[in-house]
């Protein structure tokens, strides 16, 4: 059943507010941008066609109350809302009283957000879907001879967890046999002395890994995927910079990752666009399954490079019932693309935050660059939200190339009156690991102890 | 007695305790030693302690827990 929507409601801020405008204007569709006290200024705001004051600058009592803005669409006259990244995105509750409102909901139904919400369901569903996930004891396990036989199934080095742990507390690596029986009466009776419970379970530990996702696209029946991105480069899970195709990923892991992807999102029948997350052992060369976001994704410009498609677009249509228009056959890795998240911090400061006036702008351009931001001259970057500014990509022929022009594009790129992360991402183009995609996720925070006095503007 | 503002470092939002459900770190009239926390500054998602820059007394708070703040905006006044 189709449903042509004719005005859309971004209940979102910030560059991807901008990137949703965009899209939907190119659709025929008008824009109703929402907007709290803090946000009446905003390049959002001046770009689309009307806007609503949802609240107060805190973001918990503007793009994060569901009433207000929920009663704000209504009230617009909008019949679809969109909503971006972050906030209520990923908010079942949320996409709920959308539809319960009769408006369209752009993303996927209510249950599909609260299944892959939730971590347990998650990877029960990767489970059902054959995806691989990280071999282990699936639960907690009760006696020494039941841990014997979970490790002599899965192998070294494996990681003994406190069930009721969290944030990295009760954690230790067995290397071998001998370790690991001396290790699990400590890593016990640590458990049950700091949360009062000794159970632990036991994981493969995988020392070194990469941080690859898969782009996904649902019509509610039928699913195609968009290849990987690579987004290994990370600070304190941040993502900081993302690539598209993963440099590392050999053809035939590439198509078997690709398909595992579409297997979990056919079998929960998705709608919209969603990203499967894994991690990849480039030494083994084996991936697991780590989450699912449904929702589109900061980084979703570089597939929008390499295959040519326009991922918002797409997702608006779907939302409205229309069938997906492409094949996987049509989908094809062209080139690569780079993207490069410029956020108002000091990287020689610790990354403090620095929000304030944009005092000039010089946007790069050229072939092969693309700017998605909230900036304009004269803009004051509220303190109130995340630090993202924009995101600079780059596309071009192949890997080594795309360096090059990101490094052009970001010599280009100036921001006057804050400080950004731009002094980073040039210290990073010119670095010889980054170069020949030498990087785990730990790369970076190693990086940066060595590096951080090197990323000034 | 001589008076002092305890201005804001940062632009952001003002929190006077450390979550929701805690007491205020100070109150009107609490003595603080200098260096001692009396609020958080919120800045794009990252938590900044604000510390009391002299020994002395509390005499007005200037900012609401939760309101939003300029920077070398006055948060409080210490008599000194």
């Amino acid at each position: 059943m189709t449903r042509q929507i004719k005005t859309l409601f971004i209940a979102n801020r910030g560059e991807i507010a901008v990137r949703i405008i965009r899209a939907a204007r190119e659709l025929g569709l008008k824009t109703i941008q929402a907007h709290s006290l803090a946000d009446a200024e905003s390049l959002a705001v001046r770009l689309a066609d009307e806007a609503v004051n949802i609240g107060p600058p805190s973001a918990a009592k503007s793009y994060l109350n569901v009433e207000a803005v929920v009663a704000a669409a209504v009230a617009s006259g909008a019949d679809a809302v969109h909503p971006g990244y972050g906030f209520l995105a990923e908010n079942a509750r949320f996409a709920e009283a959308v539809e319960a409102a009769g408006l369209v909901f752009v993303g996927p139904t209510p249950q599909q957000i609260r299944m892959m919400g939730d971590k347990v369901s998650a990877l029960e569903a990767a489970i059902r879907a054959g995806v691989p996930t990280v071999p282990g004891s699936k639960g907690r396990v009760e006696t020494p001879e039941a841990a014997g036989v979970v490790v002599d199934r899965i192998g070294f080095p494996v990681m003994i967890k406190a069930s009721a742990g969290g944030g990295g507390r009760g954690i230790r690596v067995a290397t071998s046999r001998d370790e690991f029986d001396r290790l699990m009466p400590q890593a016990s009776a640590e458990a049950l002395a700091a949360f009062g419970d000794g159970g632990l379970y036991i994981e493969k530990f995988i020392a070194s890994s990469r941080h690859v996702e898969v782009q996904v696209l649902g019509d509610g029946y039928d699913v195609v995927h968009f290849y990987e991105r690579e987004c290994s480069l990370q600070r304190r899970r941040q993502k900081v910079w993302e690539e598209a195709p993963a440099a590392m990923l050999p053809a035939d892991v590439r198509s078997k990752l690709c398909q595992s992807a579409v297997d979990l999102a056919k079998a929960v029948q998705y709608r919209g666009a969603g990203t499967i997350e894994y991690l990849y052992d480039d030494t083994t060369r084996d991936f697991y399954f780590l989450e699912m976001n449904t929702r589109i994704q900061v980084e979703h410009p570089v597939t929008e490079m390499i295959t040519g498609f326009d991922l918002v677009r797409e997702m608006i249509r779907v939302s409205m019932g229309e069938k997906l228009r492409m094949k996987q056959s049509d989908i094809a890795i062209r080139g690569h693309a780079i993207e490069c998240r410029i956020n108002a911090e000091d990287p020689t400061q610790n990354f403090m935050p620095a929000p304030g006036l944009i005092e000039s702008l010089v946007v790069p351009g050229g072939a092969g660059v693309r700017f998605d931001s909230l900036l304009y001259q004269g803009y004051t970057v509220p303190p109130f939200y995340d630090s993202l500014l924009g995101k600079l990509i780059v596309w071009d022929e192949d890997r080594a190339s795309a360096m090059t022009r990101m490094a052009r594009a970001l010599g280009e790129l100036k921001i006057g009156g804050v400080k950004t992360t731009r002094g980073l991402h040039r210290a990073l183009a010119s670095d010889p690991d980054v170069q020949a995609a030498r990087f785990d996720t730990q790369f970076l925070e190693r990086w940066l102890e060595k590096h951080s006095n090197q990323c000034v503007e | 007695m001589a008076t002092k503002d305890l201005l804001s470092p940062l632009p952001g939002t003002f929190y006077r305790k450390p979550s929701p459900d805690a007491p205020v770190y100070k109150s009107e009239g609490d003595t603080v030693k200098k260096g001692e926390i009396i609020g958080l500054i919120e800045v794009m998602k990252s938590f900044h302690e604000v510390h009391a820059d002299a020994d002395g007394t509390i005499t007005a708070f200037h900012a609401d827990n939760e309101d939003a703040v300029m920077a070398g905006q006055p948060l409080a006044t210490l008599a000194i």
